[in-house]
């Protein structure tokens, strides 16, 4: 097995895979929490759907880089979701219902419409599930992968302090003169970076389970805010390398290999916490 | 000239008021108790005075060396923070993120602060436990502790001994009546009127009725009157 494994290191693109591949899954982890906690996570999924829209209305166009449309048109829309999900809680989650899923419709029908592929479900299936795009991706994408993996992980690193003090309490962190709002907007900035980021990894349905499973297994296991995230970023580093190993292995999908390590190490942290009497 | 002076002013969300004009003022060192009626308005009117909501109509003003960001505020525990992953000294430590301003983490001197109040608290020896494995009376010395971070001279505290039991709430009540005496200012909402009139020096009633006086004034006034024998006949 070593053997084979070592043969395909050999091949560039295996390399920049496995590379692009860490690094998303380190940055993906990292907001998690926050996400969670926040009630945030259906931002998260109805940005993955717009997404897809974005992605195709990019491959209509048939443009060669298809991040450039789809990176602003996600951003944009978490800061539109962000705002009218501020106010009014039950407006904001229909808002997100709607954005999400009229993109999926409209992707769908654009790719239908108008693809000039031969082979339409399977451009389809590979945009929502990731199939191959990680194999894929060009030199281009994968720099700009690299440079917004670090440009994230750097930004939370950064804002740590203030990203842990607004997601436990935004009153207070308003009433103590910090600006939760431009903190909020961040965040959703960074979501909307992560999950066009992630879309290469596993696909737009897949995102959520990227962000939410690693921070989800670190809280049965940990008590404590920072512990929390740096076992989540470990967790997601480490089963996102592993799924990308077994699907080469043997040859299975990328993304939803991942997402299934990703499911395992969730039920193996449950039951250790559980055994651990971590939460009682 | 007085810490906050609040003239005409109107309170309420997205431009209903809620409750009409109010006139109060607070002194340095003082313990302001705010009673009435649930939905009267008292949570609003906390938030409108810390900044959270914009007044509908008149001002208020702040005095005395008073900065915007000197006060601190111990809110009602929110849904998220109940299963919360964070254990008591992060949460004190975040008390001083208005210190800290842009920079990134917190300095020894932040963290020599946030050690003293969680001794001040009592609640030193569980620094590293999990917020959500305290008693609720615990978590609210935890929220005391880090409201404290942030202040030296102001304290909001809205209903600080929600769903404690009464020995916890003596004890609380023990607890932020020292540190009255040690010259932070109290601003509390209760609907417990007999702590009120036990602890606190000046009274603001809302509500159908408003009235803002000290304690004797308001125990003499209509309004205290009937709204002390409306409590006790209950």
């Amino acid at each position: 097995m070593i053997e084979t494994i070592a043969m395909y290191m050999q091949h560039a693109l295996v390399r920049r895979a496995l590379i692009v591949g860490v690094l998303i899954a380190l940055s993906s982890s990292l907001l998690g929490v926050t996400l969670v906690l926040k009630r945030f996570s259906f931002i998260g999924d109805g940005l993955s759907h717009v997404a897809f829209g974005a992605m195709a209305i990019a491959s209509v166009v048939n443009l060669t880089n298809k991040m450039v449309l789809i990176l602003p048109i996600t951003v944009i829309s978490a800061i539109l979701l962000l705002r009218t999900g501020q106010n009014t809680r039950i407006k904001g989650d229909a808002a997100i219902a709607m954005i999400s899923v009229g993109a999926l419709a409209f992707g769908y029908l654009l790719m239908n419409i108008f693809s000039t592929s031969t082979n339409l479900s399977g451009d389809v299936c590979s945009t929502l599930f990731g199939s191959t795009s990680i194999l894929t991706l060009t030199k281009w994408e994968v720099w700009l992968c690299i440079i917004l993996s670090v440009a994230v992980v750097a930004i939370f690193i950064f804002f740590y302090n203030k990203i842990f003090a607004v997601t436990f309490d935004e009153n207070f962190a308003k009433a103590v003169g910090t600006n939760a709002d431009g903190y909020n907007l961040l965040i959703a900035i960074v979501i909307a970076v992560i999950i066009v980021l992630a879309m290469n990894l596993v696909g737009s349905l897949l995102i959520s389970a990227l962000v939410i499973f690693p921070a989800l297994s670190a809280m049965r296991l940990f008590k404590n805010f920072k512990s929390v995230t740096i076992f989540s970023a470990f967790l997601s580093v480490f089963c996102s390398f592993g799924g990308i190993i077994i699907s080469i292995l043997g040859d299975t999908p990328v993304g939803s290999t991942i997402v299934a390590v990703d499911v395992l190490a969730f039920l193996i942290c449950s039951l250790t916490g559980a055994a651990m009497g971590v939460n009682k | 000239m007085s810490y906050v002076t609040v003239k005409d002013l109107e309170v309420g969300y997205d431009k209903s008021v809620i409750s009409k004009k109010l006139n109060f003022k607070i002194e340095a060192g003082e313990y302001l108790c705010i009673v009435g009626e649930n939905g009267s308005g008292k949570s609003t009117l906390m938030k409108t005075l810390l900044g959270l909501l914009k007044p509908i109509g008149g001002e208020i003003i702040r005095g005395d060396g008073l900065e915007a960001d000197e006060i601190g505020y111990l809110p009602q525990q929110t849904i998220v923070q109940r299963d919360f992953p964070a254990s008591v000294e992060e949460i004190v430590l975040s008390g001083c993120q208005s210190r800290s301003g842009f920079r990134p983490f917190y300095n020894k001197e932040e963290k020599k602060l946030a050690r003293e109040n969680m001794e001040r608290m009592g609640i030193e020896d569980m620094a590293h436990k999990c917020y959500r494995e305290l008693s609720g009376g615990q978590q609210q010395r935890v929220l005391l502790a880090r409201a404290l971070c942030s202040t030296r001279k102001v304290l909001l505290l809205d209903e600080p001994v929600a769903g404690l039991d009464p020995r916890v709430t003596a004890d609380m009540y023990d607890l932020i009546e020292g540190l009255n005496k040690e010259g932070i200012t109290i601003i509390m909402i209760s609907h417990d009127i007999d702590a009120a009139m036990k602890y606190a020096d000046h009274i603001l009633h809302i509500g159908n009725d408003v009235f803002f006086g000290t304690k004797k004034e308001y125990i003499n006034s209509e309004t205290g009157s009937s709204f002390l024998d409306g409590q006790k006949r209950r």
